[in-house]
């Protein structure tokens, strides 16, 4: 299994059809068989050095500093671009895919990608394209997260003009997700109300690591008996910074604020690179 | 469920440095995990046996280091240390508390013949 690469038991599906699993156009590291990529199979390749003394050696390496320079060069590639790219993280079924194609409707013209995370299956991103928009299917195989390597590989399969929008639908997961880094502008976790109050209060990470959260399918509400006012303090909970939208993508409640957070953002994103 | 790839990426750095550094066996390998990372200890314990096999390391013994997790109050505006995520400020009993330290997950030495 390689879960850091996903090279060897995932899968990149973009518009065009692929007799190989992916294509690896950018130089990188990782072991000396170019067609599948795999981490930590295979002897070291260490000569017995004959050593007798025991002796220590400093390292002082962050595990995820591989995960990371993935992460920085697609942070950088964004940054030329002017293009601001969203991780969005949630449980299964929090909404994620239809919020997204109805943020993909009323946002028009702008141009903008997708890269759908899932462990099988290419249904979102096909739902995706179905709006028109373009959209790649990144499949994880076992992995239970996204990474910058992936990512990387699935920004290749797209067309991504100066001043877009790149969402990332992450596979659908509360805990994982929160510790790689994508090379995003920011993550924001759905919630949705059928998920119980109390569930940043019970997996606090992606909250903490989320800078908006989407409270969705509030036309449920009233049906679940459930208290709007607890999500947003329990959120609030875990992260006093966070930002709190209440949205519902059946009826459009709450979407002009967050196509507005999108576009405010975006704004401040592309004149950035146009100055520089 | 990601200790496994954590490990993973803990046995490339291993050899990459017994590449680099030239020894045969890793006896001790010290970590330092925040207590706000997203790591549980025992998961990677487990994943470190399993991934390890085969490689320089099999058989090493994986040392732990906590670090404290280092919060800011939004009440009293202090920095602080709590020993779990959702705990009050010790200062003021506020609630509304922001991880500001302690997600780290470092490779921090290791022994090796």
């Amino acid at each position: 299994m390689c879960t850091v690469c996903g090279c060897g038991t995932g899968s990149v599906e973009g518009h065009h059809a692929h007799d190989h699993h992916h294509h690896h156009h950018h130089p990188h590291d990782h072991g000396q068989d170019h067609g599948d990529l795999h981490f930590g199979q295979g002897p070291a390749g260490v000569e017995v050095a004959g050593m007798s003394q025991a002796r220590l050696i400093e390292i002082e390496t962050d595990i995820l500093a591989k995960n990371d320079r993935y992460a920085a060069a697609n942070r950088a590639r964004l940054a030329e671009l002017g293009a601001f790219a969203i991780n969005l993280v949630s449980s299964p079924g929090s909404g994620k895919t239809t919020l997204l194609c109805r943020t993909i409707e009323a946002l028009g013209a702008q141009p903008l990608a997708v890269i759908e995370g899932d462990q099988q299956t290419a249904n979102d991103a096909d739902r995706i394209r179905a709006t028109g928009a373009q959209a790649v299917q990144v499949n994880t195989g076992k992995g239970c997260h996204l990474d910058g390597h992936m990512v990387g590989h699935a920004m290749e399969h797209l067309d991504i003009a100066p001043a877009s929008l790149l969402f990332i639908e992450n596979v659908g997961n509360l805990v994982c997700p929160a510790a790689f880094d994508l090379g995003e502008d920011c993550k924001v976790a759905i919630l949705s109300v059928t998920e119980g109050e109390d569930k940043p209060l019970k997996y606090p990470d992606m909250f903490t690591a989320a800078k908006l959260a989407l409270l969705n399918k509030v036309d449920l509400a009233p049906y679940c008996d459930v208290d709007l006012d607890l999500y947003e303090a329990n959120l609030r909970r875990v992260n006093p910074g966070l930002e709190v939208i209440r949205v519902s993508s059946r009826t459009g409640e709450g979407m002009d604020r967050w196509l507005g957070w999108l576009q405010g953002r975006l704004a401040q994103k592309s004149a950035r690179a146009a100055a520089e | 469920m990601h200790e496994m790839s954590l490990v993973e990426g803990i046995r490339r750095v291993i050899e990459d440095q017994a590449r680099t550094h030239d020894f045969a066996r890793v006896k001790v390998l010290r970590v330092e995990i925040g207590r706000f990372a997203c790591v549980e200890k025992p998961a990677l314990e487990f994943a470190f046996d399993v991934v390890m096999r085969g490689s320089v390391a099999e058989g090493a013994r994986l040392e732990m280091i906590d670090l404290a997790g280092r919060v800011m109050c939004y009440d009293c505006v202090a920095e602080v240390e709590i020993a779990e995520r959702l705990s009050p400020c010790p200062l003021c009993g506020g609630g509304r508390l922001m991880p500001v330290g302690g997600d780290e997950m470092r490779i921090k030495d290791m022994e090796v013949i």
